[in-house]
């Protein structure tokens, strides 16, 4: 048995998502082989091949891969498929994205978002947004799987590197190409790693408004998220999203403000270590999971809430 | 150019689920139903498409059993100008339903296929990128802008760190993410017009592809319960809390 996975690289180092999911490959048993993609990238590389568990990293060193897109990696995935027995990747939007295109090449019904492992063939994963947790079996000799990131513990990197191989591939399909990135650009740390959440829903009002959170926040060294609601509103963009539809996160800490609790958003969030709810509704659904409730007017609580920190 | 766009039947998302006791899955007898919510936007996206000029015919699909006309309905309600059903009573994966659609996107040749980026039942998010693999076309997936530029499409993606933008050649696959638009509601004489377009009604056998299950649903439960806490009173006191008790701060 052995498995490749694809590591994702931001900014010279290895994607926390990534390092995360990773952990998952070691109940799989067998050899774990690791695909990054793009060049001048050694940082990263260098990062990747310290990675616990890893007995090789493949290096696709290629300018062209630098943003990944899923025409071109499926393709070079397939060219060394027949190396391997499982796939995986981190359900990112990355991760999303190339997983199920290589699936179909590869004729493999894919296992997405896998929160545990039962055994070589069998995963545990939710569905309807976490509300209900389906155990699922594949029939398939090859196996795709994407990772939720928070479902795993974050991979070690020791002091020394495993074998790597650089590969040029050619032959890269042109259907595709990547135009332009425009990255939300925040001091606060990204909500899919941060250890303190603080999210703001409808009850803000506006998206000025968010800069209460952003004050706390910054007291807390936190991230800020966004419900599904302040989202619709047009407050914060959609990658402030925390729920089903957006990220899902686990925090130490998960600060929900203004926030009702719909299940989409519950779904987001719930498996965080301690939930506070700040909400002036006491009937919220949100208070139902909260290890902290307290019931008052946001707009009161949050310049408080910055000054006791 | 026809645009296709596959159209699933999910539970309402704004009904409650309930596991069924036998651990067998989700209860959904009596259960209102509706088109998934992704699929609404694409069918929306369709419809803008074909009334800017670009888009001259707007096919909507749907694989499952015979309510699944109903879905179809909606969609000629919202503006789609006909319906393929292909009935079958089973629940297919996302792979036979990415199969099917592979070969009547071969007979119907659109220039495009919107899907949605995931049902909200089993969360996949899979099928769009699968057909685009099927069909050896490009995917732009999460999409939450698209704009047509002759043979190419700019698709602007919803993607962990913000949007990023890349340009596909024509036909490809589009899968739909929340921002790209405000699905349109039915008007009543739409739905009475929708009454007469036409819905094709097929089975998997006419597409003649492997359909047999891969994945066995072995059990579903309910999640576990997280219990609620205690109520403070004040700003203070939830701090200490998290200082002194919960240690987090």
């Amino acid at each position: 048995m052995t498995t490749l996975f694809f590591i994702e690289h931001v900014n010279g180092k290895v994607n926390n998502q990534s390092l995360k999911a990773i952990s998952a490959t070691k109940d799989l048993g067998g050899d774990v082989h690791g695909l990054i993609a793009g060049s001048n990238i050694d940082a990263a590389v260098e990062e990747a091949s310290k990675i616990d568990g890893l007995k090789k990293l493949i290096h696709v060193d290629n300018e062209e891969f630098n943003n990944v897109l899923a025409e071109k990696i499926t393709a070079v995935i397939l060219g060394m498929a027949d190396s391997y027995d499982f796939f995986a990747a981190a359900a990112t939007t990355t991760g999303k994205n190339v997983m199920p295109r290589l699936s179909a090449k590869l004729d493999v019904a894919q296992i997405s978002e896998i929160i545990g492992i039962e055994s070589t063939d069998t995963f545990i994963r939710t569905i309807y947004a976490g509300n209900a947790i389906a155990t699922v079996q594949s029939s398939d000799a090859k196996k795709v799987l994407t990772v939720r990131p928070t479902a795993f513990q974050t991979a070690k990197i020791k002091p020394d590197a495993c074998e790597v191989e650089k590969i040029n591939p050619d032959n890269i399909p042109a259907v595709s190409e990547y135009v332009s990135e425009e990255l939300t650009k925040s001091d606060r740390p990204e909500l899919t790693s941060a250890k303190i959440i603080i999210s703001g829903g409808r009850g803000m009002q506006n998206g000025e408004n968010f800069e209460l959170l952003d004050k706390v926040a910054a007291k807390l060294g936190a991230a800020v998220g966004a419900s599904r609601a302040a989202v619709d509103a047009g407050f914060v963009p959609n990658d402030y999203q925390v729920g089903q539809t957006g990220k899902v996160v686990a925090p130490e800490l998960y600060i929900a403000v203004g926030i009702s609790g719909a299940i989409q958003h519950l779904a987001g969030m719930k498996d965080s270590k301690v939930i506070v709810a700040i909400n002036k509704d006491e009937e919220a659904p949100i208070f139902d999971i909260a290890d902290y409730g307290l019931v008052a007017d946001l707009f009161q609580v949050l310049p408080e809430l910055e000054q006791a920190l | 150019m026809k645009i296709l766009v596959p159209v699933k039947r999910v539970i309402d998302p704004y009904v409650s689920i309930r596991v069924k006791s036998d651990q067998t899955g989700v209860e959904t007898e009596n259960v209102k139903m509706s088109m998934n919510p992704f699929c609404e936007i694409a069918v929306e996206e369709a419809i803008r498409l074909k009334e800017s000029g670009l888009a001259t015919e707007i096919i909507a699909v749907s694989i499952g059993n015979q309510t699944c006309q109903e879905t179809i309905r909606t969609a000629l309600a919202m503006g789609a100008d006909r319906g393929i059903h292909v009935l079958i009573d089973e629940t297919l994966e996302p792979l036979s339903i990415a199969k099917i659609l592979s070969k009547i996107v071969e007979q119907e040749s659109p220039g495009l296929v919107i899907t949605g980026k995931q049902a909200i039942d089993g969360d996949n998010n899979q099928t769009g990128q699968m057909l685009a693999a099927l069909t050896d076309m490009p995917q732009g997936t999460f999409a939450s802008k698209i704009e047509i530029e002759g043979e190419k499409i700019n698709v602007t993606r919803e993607v962990d760190g913000g949007l990023q933008t890349i340009k596909l050649n024509m036909p490809a696959i589009i899968t739909t993410d929340l921002r790209l638009n405000e699905p349109r509601y039915a008007s009543l004489p739409n739905i009475m017009k929708a009454k007469k377009k036409p819905i094709d009604q097929k089975t998997p056998q006419d597409y003649g592809v492997d359909i047999a299950p891969r994945i066995k649903v072995l059990k579903v439960v309910e999640p576990p319960k997280r219990q609620a806490g205690v109520k403070v009173e004040s700003v203070t006191e939830l701090v200490d809390k998290l200082k002194n008790e919960a240690g987090v701060i």
